[in-house]
């Protein structure tokens, strides 16, 4: 009831926001900050009250309700490490959200607070589900009022990038959905049980071209969400033109639905096509870091150097996922958290630099370190948590992810890591251009007011937190981690076991028993990764 | 006919009374209101005796006629769509044509939708026919009203002569299928279909051919839509949005019933035929309505991809199809009812609110109206939330369950287009520059209009979040 409770508390307070809205400017951004952090306090609760370690595997808390019986739908959420984590990401930045948009949005500011918060409930949703028309429905239901977030209130091209944004993944979104109605299908013809629940549908047998298909319709969602080349063309575009807020919410959150997407649902309803698939997965991964880190370079708009950034991360995390091991998929765990923060705050100092000099060219910027040494300091925080720098989060992240993926695939890590000292080479560019260097233009200019240092900090304390005591995240998330990685292993596993049985029968050899008991696969790998 | 064949058709014979009672009344005394009142009480009364039959066992008349739950479910949707449409054109008539004889439109609403609802129970080539006349024949008058306006007399027109050539493709169609079996009833076809199974019977596929040419122009299904955008334009939106609904509504049950009873489903070529038609509605459809930049016009396009959806399902067949078609009717009339409602409420005196600049910035000045409408659009593209997605969810279920990828893929691929044109105008609405002030002011919305809207609004919400007893009802329809 917890779970549901929290996506009608963000759906219902958003109701409240606009409705609010008709009388006074800052009584919806008190009922959206009310209402954000009742979230965070109920998740913070349930993320101290329940040690998750203890039980493996299981989901801490289960919400099931009826709601379509006529197809098998029904309302179902399920919370474990992994959706702990990724839901206390979003109250986290939602919180942000709200405060960097206290004085960035004065227009229709009753509607601007009620479709933040629908997005914000629409993920909330999505990390929350256990059944896939209501994942979908989740899915669906957070691209609207982003797409409002981004027409309305966005920059001066918005009408451009609200449309790309919103075809792009509506687009993708339908052929996951097509893909969602096939394996509920051929389930229902296997079994006799129509249904969409999560955990009935794992293990659906199914000829391995159908599945191949079907699996290419979730993935091409989910990559087009995090971005991937030769999909990230609307990411730049809607991240630029978004209000701040947006592009938090699209950098922090949007993309990792789409992570989450593949690592909750494509690799364990999927394992075997996902083994066919990694190849080209993670070629997909490298050309991303690479190309993103290029363009990254080349931009001279401070917020689509950043977007471009996020394009380049996002390959780390593919590369991690298709690496099918522990530690590669903890770094992805790790990654997701870090770059939503490290992200968020870059888009945040992008945001109040626009709002301040009127301008995101960067030709324009330089020399600002003297009139706003915070912002700054600050700004050096983040440029070099982006480039992975020990001590911060995304440097555990991304060492974890290599580390898995050298297990993997070692051609293919190796050219990742030059992703690294390209990193290194966009991100002190931001600095250079930005802080240092000659001044371009005079600019008078406000520093960090108290509400924007306290934004700032906290994020501060998040990202050192993550790189100094990462295990904190890691041992929340290893128990769903470990889940996945069994289910696509044991898989592997399991045909090793069918074939290594082929072979013994025909060769009336029976010694080879010991190797192929189930689960033994990674085991081994688990070992390694301790 | 027997009392109780009379007492099925309670409905309809209120309905038919209720015609003359208010031809009687207007001759009494012409007052706009009094007769207004006067239809939506006859048609409410109809809804309600239809609603006490729904739970009767069925009542087969001849074999012309059958009153079963399928037939009265449409009626009471058909009879619904009607009282809202009347309200709409109480508003509109009031606006665009003061100081005229408005009191004969209710008369001709009433007799189209007579027309209308005695399809769904037809079972009978003649009964099927000579309903199909009366609703078309109703529709040439309500569609040139508005006599004085121009493009009124010519959409008026154009569905003359197009409805009456295609009324004679249905004719011969009908004629080669008795020429060949010597049958006329559903029933009796159903075994004239079993015999001459295969395609060794060139007449009857032709006959059946014919006819689809036929059902096709009144669906307004591509190749054979080309009179629905001007005739939406031409007519009051009420008007249209009655072509859209009751007109199209009571044509898709014949087909389905048709269909149905005859196990037409055996012909591979003619379902070849609608396969064709349902990807060139989806596709053309959706594709002509992005260069429009008139809101009727682009909901006529708009209601053509919308039949072509329709069609998935029906191709699916028995069973699931016909219930995924029963309900995606049943949420496509709600929410086309919703935007025509909202063209017709904002109309002016002098003319309709159907050139988009009449939007722009709708969602500063009048914010509920606007949102209203952005939900409907919303149900229209199929975004989950609203009605509309429900609706779709069902169709592709239908269509893959039949393993018709092809149709589902291109459903899918077409409602993204679709979405492109839905998302404009709603752009158009919510566009905050200055220069709304300069776009055209709509007129002041009327109280009784805005409360319809919201129960349709509530009613496209509603089910969109927990659709479950549509669900149920549709699939307990045979």
């Amino acid at each position: 009831m917890i779970l549901a409770g929290l996506i009608i508390l963000l759906m219902g307070c958003g109701v409240l926001a606009w409705l609010a809205g008709r009388w006074n400017n800052t009584l919806p951004r008190i009922i959206s900050l009310f209402g954000i952090s009742i979230q965070l306090l109920v998740v913070v609760w349930i993320w101290l009250t329940h040690q998750q370690g203890s039980v493996t595997g299981q989901w801490i808390m289960t919400y099931t309700h009826s709601w379509i019986p006529a197809f098998g739908i029904q309302i179902k959420f399920g919370i474990d490490g992994l959706s702990l984590l990724m839901i206390a990401l979003t109250a986290f930045l939602g919180l942000l959200s709200v405060l960097t948009s206290w004085k960035e949005i004065n227009n229709r500011v009753g509607f601007f607070h009620f479709n933040l918060l629908f997005v914000l409930a629409g993920i909330t949703g999505v990390f929350l589900s256990l059944d896939l028309f209501l994942f979908y429905f989740s899915w669906e239901v957070m691209l609207i009022p982003m797409y409002f977030l981004i027409s309305i209130w966005g920059n001066e091209n918005r009408t451009y990038a609200s449309y790309k944004f919103f075809l792009f993944t509506q687009g993708s979104g339908l052929l996951m959905f097509l893909s969602i109605l096939g394996l509920y299908l051929i389930h229902g013809h296997n079994t006799g049980i129509f249904t969409f629940d999560y955990e009935q549908l794992l293990g659906t047998v199914m000829q391995p071209q159908t599945a191949f298909l079907l699996m290419l319709g979730f993935v091409l969602a989910f990559i087009v969400k995090l971005s991937t080349v030769p999909f990230h063309s609307w990411l730049p575009d809607a991240h630029t033109q978004a209000p701040t807020a947006g592009s938090v919410i699209l950098a922090g959150l949007l993309l990792k639905t789409g992570v989450y997407g593949l690592i909750r649902f494509v690799l364990p309803l999927f394992p075997q096509a996902s083994h066919q698939f990694a190849p080209v997965a993670m070629v997909l991964g490298v050309v991303s870091i690479l190309y993103g880190a290029k363009l990254a370079f080349a931009q001279t708009d401070l917020k689509r150097l950043i977007a471009y950034i996020s394009v380049s991360h996002m390959g780390f995390i593919l590369l991690g996922i298709y690496a099918f091991n522990e530690m590669a998929m903890q770094g992805v765990v790790m990654q997701m958290v870090a770059h939503g923060i490290s992200t968020g705050a870059l888009f945040i100092i992008a945001g109040t630099l626009h709002e301040r000099i009127q301008t995101r060219d960067l030709g324009q910027m330089g020399g600002l370190w003297a009139k706003i040494p915070k912002m700054g300091a600050l700004g050096l925080v983040f440029v070099m948590a982006s480039l992975g720098f020990p001590g911060l989060g995304n440097f555990v992240a991304e060492f974890l992810i290599l580390n898995g993926s050298f297990m993997a695939n070692q051609k293919l890590t190796i050219i990742a890591t030059l992703g690294l000292v390209a990193a290194t080479i966009y991100a002190l560019r931001i600095m250079q251009k930005v802080f240092y260097g000659k001044e371009q233009k005079t600019w008078v200019i406000a520093d960090f007011s108290i509400r924007e240092m306290g934004i700032m900090i906290t994020l501060v304390i998040a990202v050192v937190w993550m790189g100094l005591f990462p295990s904190a995240v890691l041992t929340v998330s290893r128990p769903s981690v470990l889940k996945v990685i069994e289910s696509v292993a044991d898989r592997k596993a399991q045909t090793r076991e069918a074939q290594l049985h082929r072979q013994t029968t025909l060769e009336q050899n029976i010694t080879m028993t010991g190797a192929s008991l189930p689960g033994h696969h990674w085991n081994t790998n688990s070992k390694k990764a301790n | 006919m027997s009392a109780a064949d009379i007492l099925s058709l309670l409905p309809m014979v209120i309905l038919a009374g209720g015609i003359l009672l208010t031809l009687i009344l207007i001759a009494l005394r012409r007052s706009h209101l009094l007769i207004f009142t006067a239809a939506e009480i006859i048609i409410l009364a109809a809804i309600v005796a239809a609603l006490l039959h729904l739970n009767q066992e069925p009542q087969i008349i001849g074999d012309i006629i059958v009153v079963d739950r399928f037939g009265l479910y449409y009626q009471i949707l058909l009879l619904s769509a009607t009282l809202v449409i009347s309200i709409f054109s109480y508003i509109s008539l009031e606006r665009l044509f003061p100081d005229k004889r408005k009191e004969e439109y209710y008369v001709l609403l009433m007799l189209a939708t007579l027309g209308s609802s005695m399809m769904v129970i037809s079972t009978h080539f003649i009964s099927f026919f000579v309903s199909i006349e009366v609703l078309t024949i109703s529709l040439y008058t309500l569609i040139s009203y508005y006599r004085e306006r121009d493009k009124a007399i010519e959409a008026g027109l154009k569905y003359l002569v197009l409805a009456a050539m295609s009324s004679a493709f249905l004719l011969f169609g009908m004629a080669l299928i008795y020429a060949v079996s010597g049958q006329m009833s559903f029933h009796a076809l159903f075994a004239v279909a079993t015999n001459y199974s295969g395609s060794s019977n060139v007449m009857l596929i032709a006959g059946a051919g014919l006819m689809i040419v036929g059902i096709g122009f009144k669906l307004a299904l591509v190749p054979f839509h080309m009179w629905a955008p001007d005739v939406y334009e031409g007519a009051s939106s009420p008007v249209s949005a009655f072509v859209a609904t009751v007109s199209k509504g009571g044509v898709v049950a014949l087909l389905l019933r048709f269909f149905t009873m005859t196990d037409l489903y055996r012909y591979q070529n003619v379902m070849l035929a609608f396969t064709v038609i349902a990807l060139l509605s989806m596709l053309a459809g959706n594709l002509l309505a992005l260069q429009q930049r008139n809101v009727k016009r682009l909901l006529a396009y708009s209601s053509i991809a919308h039949l072509g959806y329709l069609l998935v399902a029906f191709i699916a067949g028995k069973g699931m199809g016909v219930q995924a078609a029963t309900f995606y009717i049943t949420i496509y009339m709600l929410t086309i009812l919703g935007a025509f409602g909202v063209v017709t409420i904002l109309s002016k005196t002098d003319s309709e609110a159907d050139g988009t600049e009449y939007y722009k910035g709708l969602f500063w000045r009048r914010p509920l109206l606007a949102a209203l409408f952005t939900l409907f659009l919303l149900s229209l593209a199929g975004i989950p939330l609203t009605a509309g997605f429900i609706g779709k969810y069902f169709l592709l279920t239908a269509g893959l369950g039949n393993r018709q990828w092809l149709l589902a893929f291109v459903l899918v691929a077409s409602s993204v287009i679709g979405l492109f044109y839905y998302l404009r105008l709603i752009v158009t609405m919510i566009s905050q520059d200055e220069d709304y002030q300069k776009g055209l002011s709509p007129g002041i919305p009327s109280k009784g209009g805005l409360l319809t809207l919201m129960v349709l609004g509530i009613l496209v919400l509603g089910l969109g979040l927990s659709p479950g007893w549509l669900i149920d009802l549709v699939r307990t329809l045979p």
